[in-house]
């Protein structure tokens, strides 16, 4: 687990690798030796600060407070759709569903704002069409035997299928609306020029999600369920766990929480569309997997996938910065990578198994 | 005794797989002629013999679902999934029409052909990587289509630059817009197509070595059956068949629109098939039911616009039907309109012989 909290302070690390080096080398070893599943984790450790050093070296200004907040910023709704999408492959399944939630659930929350609901009644009600959209991708799944795969991508039909009923059009909040709050940023070091630490209440909603996930995943009955389920599904049945009712928990986790990615990413854009979030489900899923959480199930970090998504986010950076390649390439990267890191795990677990 | 004939021979009707589609297509025409008693009336072109109605434009819709299904109908017969249908018709698209528009704008029947040689050339080397991914380095076949799926539209997009493309070439052209013996060129294109694969893999023993590694790869395996080889062909079959519809569904319009070509068609393949009477969990799959499932849609989606309701409202509808027919093959409603005493339904146990997973770390 030690190496997993790295992540947090990767900033820090990088100049005290000096002194520290060997010491860490050891420590990993040991960790690595004692528990195999940690490595994919540390390898997108490993990538990351690879990342930010390349990005330093070739481009500069990479690690100055300005470009590490907007990091954190502009991908504060990815980190939180790793998360959910960390419970549901922690039990074998997928959810294929989440880009088009955010869709619905932002298009419809823009329209409810702007015809003028109660702002809290319309986060609320955002959140919770997300709630029933998973709630329904799971009870099908749990009680019907239909694959997940199949399950969401039928509801990610529907999300996107409903969202254009609303509106094809861009929906735009309100100048004044008090949604947009959740996207304000606020100056917390005032560093010369633009270099300042600023912060929104988005990132702070997607740190409170990552605590309570990690709480939930590691200190929790639900959550060694959840590992368990994907570890050997019979097995838990067996061994007297709630399996169906976690099972459709973590659809119902995993819709609610693209709920709530719905409305940080809408309150720091303003901006709705039924397309908004077309292949974000991939994005998660790479965020989840290049963070060590395995396809199969049963194991992965919350933390890891945290890492994964801010690697997906600091290529994004690092490809605007180099300006020489497409903005077209970036799916087809991301898909590159998720590729590379799915094989990667194939040869990892069948020299387990041996 | 000829009345008792008579029922046996409708039971055995109800029973086909794709009787229900039968249905909903001739009450979707119904509905249709209902509005407009003149629906289902064709009209003959005086100047050049061709049919002209409705029926005709469905049929002409039909052609590019009809080849997605059929791909989609055995891959999923071997248990797997093509998730990347739709994108890799856009890249076929793209590839079409760049070629054409780089070729200069000459109508020659030399450039369309190389259009559609590379386009479907590109579109089988997509089939290929989702075959090996599937096949050989064992990957679950929805994630390494669903990663061809998101990677398909931006390599579309690499290939047009991010631009629509335009071109024209009368002979490309006419595959999609002209007409032969007073039917559609490219609805017969189509069904040439289906049948060559129908016979193919029913006259022969590819068919039932598709099936069997759907029902049990492992016992197939046993059998004497090597899955690799028949997962290859069969997702480079869908990629190619992908490639056509494309070429298709571009050629209506002689432009490519890298995000709308083929989007959600995906959708529309997976419910063809289902409404054919597969079953999604693979071991077995229908021609002729893919065809029925395929005409179906094409008849919904313009029942849908003909009735006025905002097409942006069918892939919702669909999804609908998707999880109902998905419902209905489930063990539990199933066994809601069963009447007989059963014994309480077994949840399918995993399989046996995977071994036990290591004990999960803190």
């Amino acid at each position: 687990m030690t190496i997993v909290q790295n992540p947090h302070t990767p900033q820090a690390d990088a100049p005290a690798t000096e002194s520290g080096a060997t010491r860490l080398i050891a420590r990993s070893k040991r960790v690595i030796a004692s528990n195999p599943s940690v490595l994919p984790t540390g390898a997108a450790i490993v990538i990351f600060v690879g990342m930010v050093i390349y990005g330093e070296i070739a481009y500069g200004r990479i690690l100055q407070y300005n470009t590490v907040s907007n990091l954190f910023i502009n991908n504060a709704h990815l980190i939180i759709l790793a998360v959910a999408m960390t419970f549901v492959i922690l039990t074998g399944g997928i959810d294929l569903s989440v880009g088009a939630v955010i869709a619905l659930s932002s298009v419809a929350g823009v329209m409810l704002a702007n015809a003028g609901w109660n702002p809290l009644v319309v986060i609320v009600l955002m959140i919770l069409i997300g709630t029933t959209m998973g709630l329904v991708s799971g009870i099908l799944i749990q009680f019907f035997n239909v694959q997940p795969f199949i399950a969401t991508l039928a509801m990610m039909f529907l999300g996107r299928g409903l969202a254009a009923l609303l509106s094809t059009q861009p929906e735009r909040l309100g100048d004044e609306s008090p949604i947009l709050w959740l996207g304000e940023q606020f100056k917390l070091i005032d560093g010369p020029k633009v270099n300042d630490v600023v912060i929104t209440p988005g990132v702070i909603i997607a740190v409170i999600v990552v605590l309570i996930a990690f709480f939930v995943l590691h200190r929790t009955r639900t959550g060694r369920t959840v590992y368990a389920i994907g570890g050997s599904e019979s097995s838990s049945a067996l061994m007297g766990l709630a399996v169906p009712r976690t099972k459709v928990l973590v659809y119902v986790i995993s819709g609610t929480l693209a709920g709530v990615a719905a409305v940080v990413y809408t309150s720091r854009l303003g901006i709705a569309q039924n397309i908004t979030g077309i292949g974000w489900e991939l994005d998660a899923i790479a965020a989840t997997v290049i963070g060590g959480t395995l396809l199969t199930g049963g194991y992965g970090f919350v933390l890891g996938s945290v890492v994964g998504a801010l690697v997906l986010g600091l290529m994004n950076v690092l490809i605007t910065r180099d300006g020489g390649i497409p903005p077209e390439m970036t799916t087809i990267i991301t898909g590159g990578i998720l590729l590379i890191f799915v094989i990667l795990q194939r040869a990892v677990t069948s020299k387990w198994r041996t | 005794m000829s009345t008792a004939a008579r029922t046996t021979w409708l039971r055995e009707l109800i029973r086909k797989p794709y009787f229900w589609g039968v249905v909903a297509i001739l009450a979707l025409l119904l509905l249709n002629v209902l509005k407009d008693p003149n629906y289902l009336a064709l009209t003959v072109n005086p100047t050049n013999g061709n049919l002209v109605g409705n029926v005709v434009d469905i049929l002409r819709a039909s052609a590019p679902i009809l080849m997605i299904a059929v791909g989609m109908s055995l891959v999923i017969a071997t248990g797997g999934i093509d998730l990347s249908v739709g994108s890799v018709m856009a890249v076929s698209g793209a590839v079409a029409m760049v070629f054409m528009k780089d070729a200069g704008q000459s109508g020659s029947l030399g450039v369309a052909l190389g259009a559609i040689g590379l386009a479907l050339l590109v579109s089988a080397i997509l089939g290929v990587v989702n075959g090996v991914l599937v096949a050989y380095v064992g990957l679950q076949p929805f994630i390494s289509t669903l990663i061809m799926m998101l990677a398909g539209r931006g390599i579309a997009k690499v290939i047009t630059e991010g631009q629509n493309t335009s071109a024209s070439n009368e002979s490309f052209r006419w595959i999609a817009n002209g007409f032969m013996f007073g039917l559609p060129v490219v609805f017969l294109i189509a069904i040439v197509i289906v049948i060559i694969v129908g016979l193919v893999v029913r006259r022969s023993a590819l068919g039932l070595m598709i099936e069997a590694i759907g029902i049990n790869p492992k016992a197939s395996r046993m059998a004497g059956i090597k899955p690799s080889g028949l997962l290859m062909t069969v997702y480079i079959l869908s990629a190619v068949l992908a490639g056509v519809a494309g070429i298709m569904s571009v050629g209506t319009v002689m432009t490519v629109d890298v995000s709308r070509t083929g989007y959600q068609m995906e959708l529309d393949a997976i419910l063809a098939v289902v409404i054919g009477g597969a079953s999604l969990a693979g071991g077995k799959f229908s021609i002729g039911g893919a065809v029925v499932g395929a005409l179906l849609i094409a008849t919904l989606d313009k029942t849908i616009v003909f009735l006025g309701i905002s097409s942006s409202a069918t892939p919702a509808f669909k999804a609908i039907v998707i999880v109902v027919l998905c419902l209905l093959q489930s063990d539990r409603v199933r066994g809601w309109f069963v009447q007989r005493r059963r014994p309480p339904i077994v949840r399918p146990e995993p399989l046996p012989a995977e071994p036990k997973k290591q004990e999960v770390p803190a």
